[in-house]
């Protein structure tokens, strides 16, 4: 019986072998994959338990972690969280991370391949490892005056330094208090979390950056600049109807209110923005043609994926095909399929204050590891010429009449020169339309552009235009950046 | 056949007490660390946790000294230490529960079992003075193996944990029946193979190369493999169910030395399987549990989903190489962290590093049991202690197969490791038997072997069976050596 015998304790070596090949898949060839797998609250406990690097908004942290005495070792706490919600994102044990915490996580918690050294160092000094501070480039008292100035209303504020692209305003409203979904109390977080997907006026929803709505006569500014760079002058007569009938259609266009823009049925390019008139605009839009719109609205970053680290919407042009001349008419004052999210707003119009330039967009300034050296710091980037500038200089003469004596007087500052434009876009026959606006300033040495949002009018309803609503909100804005402001 | 070195055999209890003490500081090392991990300092039940464990394990040594000077030096250390680390481990994971205001008695409950196990364990060297007396109750350890096997199926007695029933309650614990029952069937097969063995053996017609037996002799086999498809069907556990029919086929090879019988044993077990699980519901959950258990469905699914599985896998991952260190990691996150996710628990704690350690240990002991089949001279104990090592070795296959997704999961507990009574005690007897078999393994023949310490009559069986066991002392004092069957 020995020789089976033998054979057998060759067959149990062989299944110890495949047991440890087993063991070793697991452990090691497939360790990743398991540890990412987002239904693993391990990762997330073990995240929770080391000390997470706070976001810091001009100096003070908004979100910090704080050491408690549970099994998740450390809490996330949010300092205004509702005000800085856009940003920062939610940390939640049961939830997962959005915002910041989860575009930035690995800064946050030490992992990052930009932090090896700190890790090298802390390993051998034998320091507590400690995730990196992310600094963002939201300027408190800018943020602060957002959101003070949208008050109650549903919408978003996005201010953007033109020059650099350094976002320094992202409000949206209504929002959520992060602390509800960072807490511990797993009951408790379950119910807030219930509660706010619940919440018809969505308040988890980033309206700065995921929300899409139609420009408006926001989109006046491509539609000029496709005209001004295709050779016309601020001065240039265009065709100002009463009434423009849709070709192809028995629909007719008309301006807000049913007002005339002019009594010759002609008016200068500049002066069509300035009153914001849509028949003129309608027409302008057929003339161009809807390429050329296209194609304009293209070079401001329509149709194009953007990260700020955190994923903003594509803001949508309709597509080659989709479009015929009534619907060109309608897209050339922002309507029919036309899509923005309130950040593009704030793009094209910081593309005009920059001479011409788009500047990548972007949220984060550095990351500093637990010594305070910058590890990484964000350098401004350019996307691309969008306009000459000379196109650029003529539309901000033409934004800066809007605010004078336009649509936009609202928005005045007394001794700045704004350049602005308003928007009231309509959603249905039903509902009030949004009301926008959209300015930067000074107009000869901008600060910042800024665009905002007031969803169905906001407080006005359907009284409102974007130089009655949104313009206010613009104003005090502007005024905190300049420091003129309370 | 290879023979045995003929140097001097010494029976090496200095060198048993020497592993001895290296296994005591493995088991409470580690107690200790995990005090020192959770609560920044040692426990403060470490001195009566390290006395009972070196009382138990130097008297286990004085009781080998004592009465089986020859036995094997190195299984006794390799289960304390397997068993030590088993209780530094259950008690990590009780503080764990502690936390989160969850029944945290495990350790001391199995410290307790453990006392208990090694008791037995002496009480059979002592009691046991030769592993052929086992013979004589063949027919009575069938009786008892398949009744403890059934045990769980009486109505008021079995109770279902975690989907499968193969637990009885008695006086307030829960115990698992099989777990002694398969020492009870190696009894049973020893007995039964070593008497039926040439009939086995003989030759029926050839199929693709491959010498089959004689379909009259089908018989056992079918019978064994009916009752294993029993358990899996009515018990609902594929675990109890391959320990069973594994241990058969292996025991069945290794009287009969013919592989067509593991092939037939092999087909039969896939056959039943498959047919099981496409008439049966839950026996057709155990795998899909097992092939899709990524699945959202079926992860979320409950009863009978793949949460554990796939939790213990996180658990092993978040381990990795090295693992988080004793009462660093979170095994209390996988249901069932202290006795059937034990090897999860370790993985993540001890990494794969400390994994491959504990298998290696198994692999050790293990091999030193067949060892101790292939040394002693007849063949029942040949058989049984093959029949007992190949049993351990299976169970750790199917537990860390099971948790490792190699094969579906079952609700089987890794010996000497994981928290349970019956597993503990039932292994302790097993290690006591092999203990006992290595003893007259090792054992130098006496001088006068002529005359045979050969096994005394046995007045209780029957006359074939008298006549069979007289022809085989007859052999074993003829040839000196093996059992007479003749190395082929």
């Amino acid at each position: 019986m020995n020789t089976p015998l033998r054979r057998l304790a060759t067959v149990v070596i062989a299944m110890f072998v495949v047991l440890m090949g087993g063991a070793t898949w697991v452990q090691f060839f497939q360790a990743s994959a398991l540890n990412n797998d987002n239904r693993n609250v391990r990762t997330l406990y073990r995240e929770f338990d080391t000390d997470r690097g706070p976001i810091v908004v001009g100096g003070a942290a908004v979100a910090s972690s704080t050491p408690v005495d549970d099994s998740f070792g450390y809490l996330r706490q949010y300092v205004d969280g509702p005000v800085y919600a856009p940003a920062t994102g939610y940390y939640s044990v049961i939830y997962g991370r959005s915002g910041i915490e989860k575009a930035m996580n690995t800064e946050l918690n030490g992992s990052a391949g930009s932090l090896f050294y700190t890790r090298i160092q802390d390993l051998i000094t034998g320091r507590q490892p400690k995730g990196a501070s992310v600094e963002l480039t939201l300027d408190p008292k800018v943020q602060q005056a957002a959101w003070d100035a949208l008050g109650d209303q549903t919408g978003a504020v996005v201010a953007i330094d033109p020059s650099t692209g350094a976002i320094l305003a992202l409000v949206s409203k209504p929002s959520y208090d992060p602390n509800l979904l960072a807490s511990h109390d797993t009951a408790a977080v379950r119910e807030a979390w219930d509660a706010l997907n619940a919440d018809a006026s969505a308040p988890m929803l980033n309206r700065a950056l995921n929300q899409t709505y139609p420009p408006g006569s926001t989109f006046k500014l491509v539609t000029s600049a496709a005209a001004l760079e295709s050779g016309m002058t601020p001065e240039t007569p265009i065709a100002a109807p009463d009434v423009l009938p849709l070709p192809q259609s028995t629909a007719v266009l008309q301006n807000y209110g049913g007002e005339k823009c002019s009594s010759t049925g002609q008016m200068t390019l500049a002066d069509a923005l300035r009153i914001s008139c849509n028949t003129a605009f309608g027409q302008l839009g057929l003339d161009l043609g809807s390429d050329a719109l296209r194609e304009q609205a293209d070079a401001f970053g329509y149709d194009q994926d953007l990260t700020v680290p955190l994923p903003v919407s594509t803001s949508v042009f309709p597509a080659k095909g989709d479009i015929d001349a009534p619907q060109t008419a309608l897209s050339a004052i922002g309507q029919y399929d036309v899509r923005a999210t309130p950040l593009e707003v704030a793009m094209v119009t910081a593309t005009i204050a920059n001479d011409g330039v788009r500047m990548a967009p972007y949220l984060v300034s550095s990351v500093r590891n637990q010594d305070l050296t910058v590890v990484d710091t964000t350098q401004p980037r350019s996307l691309g010429r969008s306009i000459s500038a000379s196109t650029a200089a003529e539309l901000t003469a033409m934004m800066t009449q809007v605010v004078q004596s336009g649509t936009g007087t609202a928005a005045q500052i007394p001794g700045v020169a704004v350049a602005g434009k308003t928007g009231t876009a309509q959603t249905s026959t039903t509902e009030a339309p949004h009301a926008w606006f959209t300015a930067f300033a000074p107009a000869d040495a901008p600060k910042v552009a800024v665009a905002v949002v007031v969803e169905h009018g906001g407080s006005l309803g359907n009284e409102a235009t974007g130089g009655r609503v949104a313009a206010p909100i613009a104003k005090a804005v502007i005024e905190a950046v300049l420091g003129s402001g309370s | 056949m290879a023979t045995v070195a003929a140097h001097e055999v010494r029976p090496g209890r200095g060198a048993e007490l020497g592993l001895l003490a290296l296994a005591l500081i493995v088991g409470i090392g580690a107690y200790a660390i995990v005090g020192l991990a959770t609560a920044g300092r040692l426990p403060a039940e470490l001195p009566r946790q390290a006395a009972v464990l070196t009382t138990l394990a130097v008297g286990m040594h004085v009781v080998l000294r004592w009465r089986a000077p020859w036995a094997d030096q190195v299984l006794l250390p390799a289960t304390v230490a397997l068993n030590g680390l088993g209780l530094a481990v259950i008690h990590r994971i009780d503080i764990a529960y502690a936390a989160r205001d969850k029944f945290a008695g495990f350790a001391d409950r199995q410290l307790g079992w453990t006392a208990l196990g090694m008791v037995f364990a002496a009480l059979v060297l002592i009691g046991l003075r030769d592993h052929r007396t086992l013979r004589r109750y063949t027919y009575t350890a069938m009786v008892v193996g398949l009744a403890l096997m059934v045990l769980p199926l009486v109505p008021g007695l079995g109770t279902e944990i975690n989907g499968a029933r193969i637990w009885i309650r008695l006086f307030g614990s829960s115990f698992q029946p099989a777990e002694v029952g398969k020492i009870a069937l190696a009894v049973f097969f020893a007995g039964y193979l070593v008497t039926n063995r040439e009939t086995l053996a003989l030759a029926g017609p050839k199929v693709l190369g491959l010498q089959l037996p004689r379909i009259r002799d089908l018989g056992p086999i079918l019978l064994a493999w009916l009752v294993s498809l029993a358990v899996l069907v009515f018990e609902r556990d594929l675990g109890t169910s391959l320990l069973f029919f594994g241990l058969f086929v292996a025991m069945l090879y290794l009287a009969t030395e013919r592989k067509s019988w593991v092939v037939i044993g092999l087909a039969l077990f896939a056959a039943g399987a498959t047919l099981a699980a496409s008439l049966f519901g839950h026996v057709a959950a155990r795998f899909t549990a097992w092939l899709h258990a990524f699945d959202n469905d079926v992860f979320n699914a409950s009863p009978g989903g793949s949460g554990q599985l796939v939790r213990g896998l996180f658990g092993l991952a978040s381990g990795g190489l090295f693992g988080t260190g004793l009462g660093q990691g979170r095994p209390d996150l996988v249901p069932f962290a202290e006795s059937d996710f034990i090897v999860a628990s370790i993985g993540e704690e001890l990494g794969l590093t400390g994994l491959m350690a504990i298998l290696v240990i198994y692999l050790v002991m293990t091999q030193r049991g067949l060892r101790t089949a292939i040394g002693v001279r007849d063949g029942f104990g040949k058989l049984f202690a093959g029949g007992m090592a190949f049993t351990v070795a299976f169970q750790c296959f199917v537990v860390v197969g099971g948790v490792t997704r190699l094969i579906p999961l079952t609700g089987l507990t890794m010996p000497f490791l994981a928290y349970g009574g019956s597993s503990l005690l039932a292994n302790w007897v097993i290690v006591a038997l092999l203990l006992r078999i290595s003893d007259s393994a090792r054992r130098p023949a006496p001088p006068a072997e002529q005359a045979p310490a050969a096994p005394e009559p046995d007045p209780g069986r029957t006359v074939t069976d008298d006549q069979l066991t007289e022809r085989i002392v007859v052999r074993t004092s003829t040839q000196g050596d093996d059992d007479g069957e003749g190395e082929r």
